[in-house]
């Protein structure tokens, strides 16, 4: 079976991301929630199930039927580390496209700001294996790897943090609206190296909503639904720094679950207009213009710095500021990819706007580059 | 005959310069510097480092007994020595012992071993200390951390014993009670002149009576002490000259090594003895110990895996009193991050993390670690076998975190593929943090 035309997006909300401290978790899911029902024309009762993707911010289904009150119907929490979100889009697509609901909602948050920890503190539940790993320090360990193998520096790196602070700029609801330069990005104060503060997503609350119907309900509702065109997500291992032989330049499970959407979708990369992808590091974006196949490996570098993935280059990565401006609270992160690429699909993206886009493809990566989860969404 | 068949000694990275100690608190400086375990370093893993050089390539089967010696012990209640067994891969049969609570416990657990050590099998003796001198005191100077571990068996033996002798003395000088986190000694000379002075002469003069030999005879001797100063009173009418016959203590680059330091001495003295030498090996506390040693031919062929005087060298010098402080835990500080380690996962989990086994596919031979139920590689699934991976590899990645939460920041977490297989992640310690450079990975 294959997903493509066979479900539709027909709304999306997302709520203002940032250190939201006057907000409660209950306040971003209301917000979010009452965007994307007003953005679908639909009203609460017509939902008929729900997926929920939060990393640590909540338990269950009462996650979501809580805040909404949406008693009665069936809720599922979503769990997959950083790409919960996504997933929980991917199984609610799932089960319209299997024909047991018309219209669902997936829905991704996090309420990180209201504890004092920097990032996501330190992993480990073994007194030894893996004590003491923090997330930047995962992909730090990419970073100086890659460093290694293709002889480029943190100047490469930099380019990443200067686009998507600018793109940020014009992106309202992200967490950051401030550009930055290249040289307070490579100065500023280690947190594992070779990554700085401007390397690193901020620590961030939001939440954000998507309404799927299957696709030959979805012009009921609006003229203009966006459908889903493939969705892939794969797993590998979660330990890659016990594989023997893990070469650590990039992450299979994103290129896995992209071909998984490109085959599904009928598309190679040259059909895509604009990217979103898991930029929570800056070096994760230049791994993910390779492992998605805008570029060759190896010159993920070079695709930013010749300017191939800014709004009007050749592929635009992040108009919306990417995690590193817009911020990753974890289980919204995937969802708030969704809300992007669809403003963009309709036309509504403002000042960020990628010109003619048609198809988008958005991308949420989980654990230490274990989880990979592809969307492609058209407007046609 | 029983002898030294090998020994391993353990000089930790860090040195504290006594100035900086003096400059703390105000106080005369005693000069020279002194060895700092590191904050995740404590006298059995002082011990172990020893140890694993100790016994080399040597069939850990051959153990019939581990022996630890310290005043530091990790555990008031709970074995130490075990735990130096399962790391080495003894056999399971091995007699395991504690000698403890007297700075004579490393001497003793030599002699004990000589005694007991039987043809064809050997003993490790081996000993940590890290004793804590109260803050602003001048022990506080004079100690230091160090590990050494002696393999006594009957074939191959470096030294062969030639005669032990043991003298027991109710005194009290230094002591530590269960109520006291500082060691306490009786102010003044009292303890050199009525302790030290009195139990080195009788353990000298006793032993060489029980072989037969004067101290003319003696090549070169380790004689433990709490200083070098009170080395060269104490030794004064034995016959002995401190310049030619006498092993330095160390006290001014390792300081006071407590237990470990006759064994430190010992290994010193043998890294530089050749065949024939007659060498003494003296220890004290409570009495003294001594033990007098032929020097055989098999000294020549004979390489330590880390010399005491190379270790001397390489080094890292603190740069304050306070990171000493930290080491030590001596300021209270509140960490967010809860002590996660469980004696259940110990139970599991244990050759993992002791002796470092790993596990080998026997399908496609993928050495992996941990011991994963079904390989990483290829998926089979019938169970990998256990092998002992090694303790040197070549770096992959890594990175300087500067969020988790250390003594001493930032950590370093790194890739490790080690050599003839498997690849581990481990937090590195004693290293370099230049931040930028990629220079050295595989």
């Amino acid at each position: 079976m294959n997903i493509r035309d066979k479900v539709a997006v027909i709304g999306a909300g997302c709520c203002k991301f940032g250190e939201n401290y006057d907000m409660s978790a209950e306040d971003m899911i209301v917000t979010a929630a009452m965007e994307a029902y007003a953005d679908a024309r639909i009203e609460p009762s017509q939902i008929q199930a729900a997926w929920v993707g939060t990393l640590s911010s909540a338990m269950a289904g009462n996650a979501l039927a809580d805040p909404l009150k949406l008693f009665n119907i069936p809720i599922t929490r979503v769990e997959n580390y950083c790409a919960s979100g996504m997933d929980a889009f991917r199984n609610a697509c799932m089960a319209v496209a299997a024909g047991m609901y018309d219209v669902v909602l997936a829905f991704g948050f996090e309420k990180l700001r209201d504890s004092g920890q920097r990032g996501l503190g330190t992993f480990g539940n073994h007194p030894v294996v893996g004590y003491g790993t923090t997330a930047p320090s995962l992909f730090a360990m990419a970073a100086n790897r890659y460093f290694n193998t293709f002889g480029i520096d943190k100047r490469a790196l930099a380019k990443v943090a200067i686009k998507n602070h600018h793109n940020g700029t014009m992106s309202p609801k992200a967490h950051f609206q401030m550009e930055v330069t290249e040289e307070q990005v490579v100065n500023a104060p280690l947190i594992c190296s070779p990554l700085g503060l401007f390397d690193c997503c901020p620590t961030t609350d939001g939440a954000a909503a998507a309404i799927i119907c299957r696709a030959d309900l979805a012009k009921s509702f609006r003229p203009d639904p966006l459908l889903v065109k493939g969705v892939g997500l794969a797993v590998t291992t979660g330990e890659p720094y016990l594989k023997p032989g893990f070469a650590y330049t990039g992450f299979p499970a994103t290129a896995q679950a992209a071909q998984q959407a490109y085959e599904q979708a009928g598309m190679t990369v040259k059909d895509i207009d604009l990217v979103e992808c898991h930029d929570c590091f800056t070096i994760t974006e230049i791994l993910n213009y390779e492992d998605l196949g805008l570029c060759k490996k190896g010159e993920g570098w070079k695709y930013v710095e010749e300017g191939r993935a800014s709004i009007g280059g050749e592929i635009p990565v992040n108009p919306s500021g990417g995690l590193k401006s817009f911020g990753h609270p974890i289980g919204a992160t995937g969802i708030r990819m969704i809300y992007e690429v669809a403003q963009h699909l309709w036309n509504k993206a403002g000042a960020r706007q990628v010109k003619n886009a048609e198809v988008g493809l958005a991308h949420n990566l989980g654990g230490p580059g274990s989880i990979g989860c592809v969307t492609i969404l058209a407007n046609k | 005959m029983a002898g030294i068949v090998s020994y391993g000694t353990y000089i930790p990275t860090y040195r504290l310069p006594r100035d900086l100690i003096a400059k703390e608190w105000g106080t005369p400086s005693l000069g020279g510097e002194r060895a700092i375990a590191s904050f995740d370093e404590d006298s059995l893993t002082l011990a172990i480092n020893a140890s694993i050089d100790a016994l080399g390539n040597r069939d850990p089967q051959t153990l019939s007994g581990v022996f630890f010696a310290s005043t530091t012990s990790p555990y008031r209640e709970k074995q130490a020595a075990v735990t130096v067994a399962t790391v080495l891969d003894a056999n399971p049969e091995v007699r395991t012992m504690d000698f403890t609570d007297t700075l004579r416990a490393g001497t003793s657990a030599l002699l004990t071993a000589l005694d007991l050590v039987q043809s064809g099998k050997n003993i490790l003796v081996c000993s940590g200390d890290f004793r804590m001198g109260e803050p602003d005191s001048p022990q506080e100077q004079n100690y230091g951390d160090a590990g050494g571990a002696l393999l006594v068996g009957t074939e191959n033996v470096l030294a062969e014993v030639v005669g032990t002798y043991t003298i027991s003395q109710e005194f009290l000088g230094t002591w530590r009670t269960e109520e006291q986190d500082y060691l306490k000694s009786f102010p003044g000379a009292f303890e050199t002149k009525f302790g030290y002075n009195r139990f080195v002469a009788a353990a000298v003069q006793g032993v060489l009576k029980k072989c037969g030999l004067t101290a003319k005879e003696i090549a070169n001797a380790a004689i433990a002490a709490p200083s070098q100063r009170i080395l060269q009173a104490a030794l004064r009418g034995l016959g002995l000259d401190v310049k030619s016959q006498v092993q330095d203590t160390f006290w001014n680059t390792i300081g006071d090594a407590g237990t470990a330091q006759p064994l430190v001495l010992l290994a010193a003295v043998l890294e530089r003895a050749k065949p024939g030498d007659l060498i003494l090996a003296v220890g004290y506390g409570d009495g003294g110990d001594a033990a007098v040693f032929r020097v055989t031919e098999a000294i020549a062929g004979f390489k330590a895996v880390r010399s005491v005087y190379s270790q001397i060298e390489v080094k890292r010098t603190l740069p304050s009193y306070g990171k000493y402080a930290r080491f030590r835990k001596l300021m209270r500080k509140d960490y967010t991050t809860t002590d996660i380690s469980t004696p259940v996962v110990l139970l599991r989990d244990k050759n993992e993390i002791l002796p470092l086994h790993g596990g080998k596919c026997p399908q496609c031979g993928t050495i992996q670690f941990p011991i994963h139920r079904i390989c990483i590689e290829c998926g089979y699934s019938k169970g990998l076998e256990e092998v002992k991976l090694p303790r040197v590899g070549k770096l992959f990645t890594f990175t300087h975190d500067y969020l988790t939460e250390t003594p001493d920041p930032p950590t370093t977490h790194a890739v490790i593929d080690l050599d003839g297989g498997g690849r581990v992640y481990v937090q590195l310690t004693d290293c370099e943090r230049s931040a930028s450079t990629t220079k050295g990975m595989v």
